[in-house]
């Protein structure tokens, strides 16, 4: 039967049943992109049109800045620790808890996640309250001469804090998701752990590991609270990135800030265009219905 | 049959001892040790010496303010975040990609420049602020400027809570609803609206616990008056500042249970949300 025979021949347009009116659906769309305008986009544009105020040249300048540079420096130190380090645990953890079954896996879960409903000043207010020098180990720290508080482990400490969760609840889902059939099988023929890791499972968690990955390295070289309390807020010494930034700010050098901002700015660009790649390119091989 | 036996179920894959000890390990380490320190100096402070430290004015005007501040952000955020989810799951329109990818801009940009980047634009001299201005209104510096700062960061959890259900929801439902005769607003209304409630509320309390905490997008557009327009978060660091560390555990404590205590609340709602629609 034809199309146009079904179709009441009075009715201009017929409309699905399960649609909202063009207009009610223009509206809606309007304001979507209101919002996200209003609250994404313009901040954005804030931060690059505030960066080149000087123009090219004082953009250069300031980056040149050795103070600038000690910062970015610091940043990716601390990056480069969390990132490692979280890969390591997130594998460790999701291995066991998405191929075993055992007493308290529940509360495992639980506790992992428990990082991100501490506001990060908190994270850095705990270790004051261990490493500080007044904390538990303060004085045996003080004694050996060691100084965490205030200096640049405490701001590693601090920042893989809140990067906790971040690599092994990309994995826990995406591995349970995939169950342990083709590990098995590479076992019985014969595979030894170590080959059956390399070969089977890695493979298969790569991308979701490299996702898991991009998020925490920009967390870790974005955080802020955590670190403000830990840091010295020493210019050129225990600076971080957005603490430079802080600083710049409160020096009222605008422009000065949001040239620093805008390093970390396209950081996340760059985090949130490879990250919508791997969304669309892997989408089954990424762990859905994520949580952030 | 030995202890460790009863406790995890046999498998023939290797290496749960070497994995479960090196989580465990790092878990340990980095969160539970730290966090027993915080729980150990607030039991040396006692109950009484929480609640005289929150009682004080300044203190109580801070954690009212971050509470009820966070607690109004989550509130709008259900309003934004369902349009916004709402849009990028059902239409399809030019740019529909590069929306739904920016939605998770404020996870990834560092919070101490979009606390910046928010400040210049509704400072008395900022694209925004300025015109406000002119009308006599003000909001960076006042709570105003914090409430914009708390919807910014919660506005992609209720977005990614909400949108998969929602691409999920069966039309057949949507399309009995219409053949019985309801107007397509009362199907929004009454048919595909009340079963997304449970994702609405998770998005909602990981908003609100995103909210209370924000210390970076904050910080900035506060500015920091007492009495006024000064958050909790804040307070911590002021506290640690006078090296006052019974000050700043006290803050910390309350407002780690007050958190806590609220997303237990709202799981228990969740759960009964969950029964009511028929969900399991």
């Amino acid at each position: 039967m034809s199309d146009i025979a079904v179709r009441a021949p009075t009715q201009g347009r017929d409309r699905d049943a399960t649609a909202e009116s063009p207009a009610a659906r223009a509206i809606l769309i309007g304001l979507a992109v209101v919002i996200l305008t209003l609250f994404l986009f313009l901040p954005l544009a804030t931060v690059f049109v505030g960066a080149f105020e000087r123009g090219i040249t004082g953009y250069l300048k300031t980056l040149g800045d050795p103070d600038t540079l000690a910062a970015v420096r610091l940043t990716c130190i601390v990056a480069a620790i969390c990132v490692p380090v979280h890969l390591t645990f997130g594998v460790a953890a999701a291995w066991a808890i998405s191929r075993f079954d055992f007493v308290g896996k529940s509360l495992l879960v639980t506790l992992i996640d428990l990082p991100f409903s501490v506001s990060p000043v908190i994270a850095g207010l705990v270790y004051v309250l261990l490493f500080g020098s007044r904390g538990v180990f303060g004085p045996w720290l003080a004694a050996h001469d060691i100084q965490i508080v205030f200096a640049v482990p405490g701001i590693v400490l601090a920042t893989l804090f809140v990067t906790f969760p971040l690599v092994a609840r990309e994995l826990i889902p995406l591995m349970q998701q995939q169950g342990s059939d083709d590990e098995q099988a590479a076992l019985t023929l014969g595979a030894s752990p170590f080959t059956m890791f390399r070969k089977v499972t890695l493979p298969n968690i790569k991308w979701g590991l490299l996702y898991g990955v991009l998020l925490c390295n920009a967390r870790a070289v974005g955080e802020f609270g955590a670190v403000a309390v830990l840091s010295g807020h020493i210019r050129g010494a225990t600076n971080t990135m957005p603490l430079h930034v802080e600083a710049l700010y409160n020096d009222y050098d605008m422009t000065g800030a949001f040239v620093v901002a805008s390093l970390l700015a396209s950081l996340a660009l760059v985090t949130l265009a490879i990250k919508t790649f791997l969304e669309w390119r892997y989408a089954d091989e990424i762990a859905r219905r994520r949580r952030h | 049959m030995s202890l460790s036996d009863s406790l995890v179920k046999p498998s023939p894959l290797p290496g749960f001892g070497p994995a479960l000890g090196a989580a465990l390990l790092w878990l340990g380490l980095l969160v539970l040790v730290p966090l027993a320190a915080l729980v150990w100096r607030a039991s040396g402070l006692g109950l009484g010496g929480i609640i005289a430290i929150a009682t004080q004015p300044r203190i109580a005007a801070a954690l009212r303010l971050s509470f009820g501040l966070a607690f109004l952000a989550a509130v709008l955020n259900v309003v934004l975040g369902g349009i916004v989810a709402w849009v990028l799951t059902r239409y399809e329109f030019p740019g529909r990609r590069l929306l739904d990818a920016a939605v998770d801009l404020p996870f990834a940009l560092p919070t101490a420049v979009a606390g910046i980047a928010l400040t210049a634009i509704y400072a008395p001299n900022g694209w925004i602020g300025a015109p406000l201005a002119a009308l006599g209104v003000k909001i960076a510096f006042t709570p105003i400027g914090i409430f914009i700062a708390l919807v910014f960061i919660g506005l992609p959890f209720m977005v990614r809570s909400v949108e998969p259900v929602l691409a999920e929801f069966d039309p057949e439902i949507e399309e009995a609803s219409a053949t019985l005769g309801a107007s397509r607003l009362k199907t929004v209304l009454q048919v595909v609206l009340p079963p997304l409630a449970p994702a609405f509320i998770t998005g909602f309390a990981l908003a609100l616990a995103r909210g209370v905490g924000e210390y970076g997008s904050v910080v900035f557009i506060s500015g920091n008056i007492p009495f006024f327009s000064e958050i909790a978060p804040l307070l911590i660091v002021v506290k640690l500042e006078e090296f006052d560390e019974a000050g700043a555990t006290a803050v910390a404590t309350i407002m780690l249970t007050i958190s806590f205590a609220m997303l237990l609340l709202i799981n228990l709602v969740q759960g009964w949300t969950r029964k009511r629609m028929g969900h399991v």
